[in-house]
């Protein structure tokens, strides 16, 4: 394996070493050297930052900001992130959860990227030295981007707001065959003010289901209420087929999921 | 290739070696400092067979490379027992027979070492997720996790 490893003390210089050719950021490494073992020679130059403010994880006032370093298994046990837990629980094994970072789970291809699938329906925005980007944006652009994430920010959800559903064959750990995250706000009458529905392995990458979204506002969470945004969830999808499941199976199965995790 | 120097305590113990940068901690504990304990089954991080223990936390060795692990304290299965007396865990194994091929064993006995190390009484559904990121193709999995449960309460006696 002909890789080497550079460190960097600041993001700055870091994000200077990236600009060499053959070179690619190195977050906790599960991808990336895994994808080096399986014998991609495509990057020979791995770069890292240690700056310490990567590997924060910031409470203030409803708003968190986490460093793109932090690891799923440090969201995991924060006290401050419980609602974020089982988002953060739904990535690999113990192992990989000790390793696996949020900045890496921004660029990870379906079927992985369940985390990031909540960061987009919280509606986070993404950090680089050059500023702020909506998730969704950055998402849209992530095959182009060079720049290191330094951190992702949302506010906090009231406790009852977020609901996140990761879908696997095998149990307690697996690989997705679908994952889906919803920010819903109620008005007093019980009727959803406001939906952010966002979905994982319906294309390459965490999409929002708008459809599904705009077809629940003003609707209450039961049966009859919910009936269109089911019916519209498939509408802008293309799933990856893999070996964990078709195309056709994520698409048949998607409304079967969203429905118990709005009537949850 | 240029060589890079890595220094961490194993088992205890000062290492310290040139390695190749890019270097696996699988590959330099196995070829470059002898301990085979963790095995590699995979190399992508899915079966877990060269699970380790890296300042406290489980780690899989075949996904970390060697460079960042200066100045860690790691440990593996060899370096469990102390004077030829096996861990609790390694014994429980034993005693549940949780060790067919033993291909698995060491990653697996790193997982439930680490479980036990923060959860000292976990129920059957800690020790289940706790191992989750360990496959074994011969035992079908209930050796294992009566394995963990007997250590638990060999450690809890043993505390009273
Ligand atoms: C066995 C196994 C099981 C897995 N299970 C799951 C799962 O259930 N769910 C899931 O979502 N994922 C899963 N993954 C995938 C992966 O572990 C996670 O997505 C993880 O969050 C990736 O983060 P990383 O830090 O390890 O990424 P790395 O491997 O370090 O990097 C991945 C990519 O992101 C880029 N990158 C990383 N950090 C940054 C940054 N700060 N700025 C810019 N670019 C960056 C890298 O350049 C690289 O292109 C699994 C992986 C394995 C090996
Ligand atoms: S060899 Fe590391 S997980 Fe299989
Ligand atoms: S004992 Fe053979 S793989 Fe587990």
């Amino acid at each position: 394996m002909a890789l080497a490893l550079q460190t960097f003390a600041t993001v700055k210089d870091a994000n200077v070493a990236l600009k060499a050719q053959g070179t690619c950021y190195f977050g906790g490494g599960t991808l990336v050297v895994r994808a080096a073992n399986e014998g991609d020679i495509s990057v020979s130059g791995l770069i890292r930052s240690t700056d310490p403010a990567l590997s924060a994880i910031e409470v203030t006032g409803g708003k968190v900001r986490i460093g793109a370093s932090v690891t799923m298994a440090a969201i995991a046990r924060h006290p401050d992130l419980g609602t974020l837990a089982r988002a953060a629980r739904a990535v690999g094994g113990p192992a990989i959860r000790n390793m696996a970072t949020v900045g890496g789970n921004l660029f990870a291809p379906a079927p992985y990227g369940d985390f990031a699938v909540a960061l987009l329906a919280l509606g986070a925005t993404v950090s680089t030295d050059d500023g702020e980007t909506p998730i969704e944006t950055f998402l849209a652009n992530r095959d182009g981007s060079r720049a290191i994430v330094t951190s992702v920010g949302f506010t906090v959800p009231k406790a009852g707001d977020f609901r996140f559903l990761k879908v696997s064959r095998v149990k307690p750990k697996g690989i997705s065959v679908l994952s889906i995250a919803a920010m819903l706000e109620q008005a007093g009458d019980g009727t959803v003010s406001s939906a952010r529905i966002a979905l994982g392995c319906m294309a390459d990458r965490p999409i929002r289901a708008k459809a599904a979204e705009k077809a629940l506002l003003g609707r209450r969470l039961d049966q009859d209420g919910i009936a269109p945004a089911l019916a519209a969830a498939g509408e802008g999808t293309s799933p990856i087929t893999d070996p964990i499941a078709s195309a056709w199976y994520r698409a048949e199965v998607l409304p079967v999921h969203l429905r118990r995790l709005l009537l949850s | 290739m240029a060589k890079v120097p890595v220094q961490f305590t194993l088992n205890g113990s000062e290492k310290a070696e040139f390695i190749d940068s890019g270097t696996t901690l699988l590959n330099a504990l196995r070829d470059k400092i002898g301990d085979t304990s963790p095995k590699g089954g995979c190399h992508q991080g899915t079966c877990g067979a060269c699970s380790v223990i890296i300042d406290g936390e489980l780690r899989l060795s075949c996904l970390t490379l060697a460079e960042t692990c200066n100045g860690a304290a790691i440990t593996t299965t060899s370096g469990l027992s102390e004077g030829g007396v096996l861990h609790p865990v390694q014994r429980a194994f034993l005693d549940t027979f949780a060790t067919q091929c033993g291909f698995c064993t060491p990653g697996t006995i790193m997982a439930a070492k680490v479980l036990l190390d923060h959860t000292p009484n976990p129920s059957r559904d800690e020790v289940v997720e706790a191992l989750s990121g360990n496959i074994c193709r011969c035992t079908g999995y209930e050796s294992i996790i009566q394995a963990v449960l007997l250590a638990a309460r060999a450690n809890s006696q043993n505390a009273a």
